[in-house]
């Protein structure tokens, strides 16, 4: 057990390089880290660095494992299971499934071209920016490992619950219906080879670390802003344990803003430092990054706003949940 | 040959329609690059993840860029069928 801790400080939470900073704070730029400023920087630099290290690591890894699930296969798997199977499994590969949410109206258009129910989509359009690997492995290192496992099945649970109730609601005819009329051919399917799957894993490396490092720059500057320079009573007056609202209040305040999960753990690490309920940083989290304007924009293509508006609903009320119940039960985790 | 790239205007698109160009003047042949982003259009091909390449009406690649080198062979390959 000891060293499975030691190896977890050290690789995941990286204590190594939180001494490295630290000396580097104190040592080189002369300033204190239990001062503002200092504390400011140490944890801008210790975080940037980490989760660049983590980001590198982890997608890379990831995309390896991914490259064996492409879209096309995920959707052969996916038409061989009905009912509510079918939406479980639909989250379940929405965790594996490589996509861009550029792609999701090619997507959705393909999946339900070839006679997989909306609902199953649904279900795969929301776990997938909800609960990848990468998101899990950074939560382990942020928190820890039940919160991480916790934060899956709730992720699960709600894309499962979300496209069971889409298609028991029989919204089919919200949907464009040139959508139905696509030809529902066979998509191609590239056979890999080894070096193929590297050379994947090395270009989703590339692509993610371009399309996220602003996010990242952004969000740990936000964090180390809440960290250090906002006075705790503002935030526990609008986000603090004990105010009902405080779940409502960050889930809205999460809905218009979009950014990568790299981006937003950082801003819920620090809003969990400053004495926030867990349930109340990780309801923020996950509308940041479940609900994003230019996707949603990208989907009302495809189908009509009743149905994208009992989407967005259906996705709202489930995060809501979520945040108070990991805010009455989360210190079961800590 | 006709060419064409599928895909709304993501980076990914872009870099695809770079690639397809410069593979093209490297070989010296002529050939018409076209930038499908009407959704409609696109899906009347089988494609699942944006960007794709079609040449001669066949869908070649799709959800990714391919590097230069495997643009010129696709491209050649579409060549000697053409014949």
């Amino acid at each position: 057990m000891y060293i499975f801790e030691w190896l977890n400080n050290q690789l995941l939470r990286m204590e190594w390089l939180n001494n490295l900073v630290n000396s580097l704070v104190t040592d080189v730029f002369k300033l204190d880290v239990n001062d503002r400023l200092g504390g400011s920087i140490q944890f801008f630099i210790y975080d940037v660095i980490k989760i660049f290290i983590l980001l590198v690591i982890l997608i890379f890894v990831i995309s390896y494992v991914q490259s064996f699930f492409p879209p096309e296969r995920t959707k052969k798997i996916l038409g061989r299971f009905t009912g509510i199977w079918a939406n479980m499994l639909g989250a379940l590969l929405g965790t594996v499934t490589p996509f861009c949410s550029c792609s999701s109206i090619p997507l959705f258009i393909g999946f339900t071209g070839a006679g997989l129910p909306i609902g199953v989509t649904f279900s795969f359009l929301i776990s997938s920016p909800l609960v990848d690997l990468a998101s899990v492995i950074l939560l382990a290192s942020i928190f820890n490992w039940p919160i991480a496992i916790a934060y899956v099945i709730v992720g699960v649970v709600l894309a499962v619950m979300a496209g069971t109730l889409i298609s028991k609601l029989k919204l089919e005819k919200y949907v464009e219906t040139f959508v139905f009329g696509n030809k529902a051919t066979e998509a191609i399917q590239e056979k890999m080879t080894t070096r193929d799957r590297f050379r994947f894993a090395r270009d989703q490396v590339k692509d993610i670390a371009k399309r996220v490092w602003i996010y990242v720059l952004i969000g740990v500057g936000v964090g180390a802003a809440i960290h250090n320079w906002i006075p705790e009573s503002i935030i526990s007056a609008v986000l603090g344990q004990d105010k009902w609202y405080s779940v409502l209040v960050a889930t809205f305040l999460g809905v218009p803003i979009y950014a990568d999960i790299f981006g937003t753990l950082p801003i819920a690490e620090a809003l969990v430092i400053k004495g926030v309920g867990l349930g109340t940083a990780l309801s923020f989290m996950m509308t940041v990054t479940a609900l994003s304007l230019p996707s949603l924009i990208l989907l009302k293509k495809v189908i009509k706003f009743k149905l994208l508006a009992i989407f967005v609903g259906l996705v709202v009320l489930g995060i809501i949940t979520i945040g108070y119940l990991f805010n009455a039960f989360g210190h079961f985790l800590v | 040959m006709k060419i064409k790239v599928l895909g709304s205007g993501c980076a990914k698109c872009q870099s695809l329609e770079k690639t397809a160009k410069e593979a093209i003047k490297d070989l010296g042949i002529s050939a018409e690059i076209e930038h499908v982003t009407d959704i409609k259009k696109i899906m009347e091909y089988p494609i699942l993840t944006t960007p794709g390449l079609v040449i001669d009406e066949k869908l070649v690649v799709s959800g990714r860029v391919p590097s230069k080198a495997e643009m010129t062979n696709f491209i050649t390959t579409a060549l000697a069928k053409q014949g």
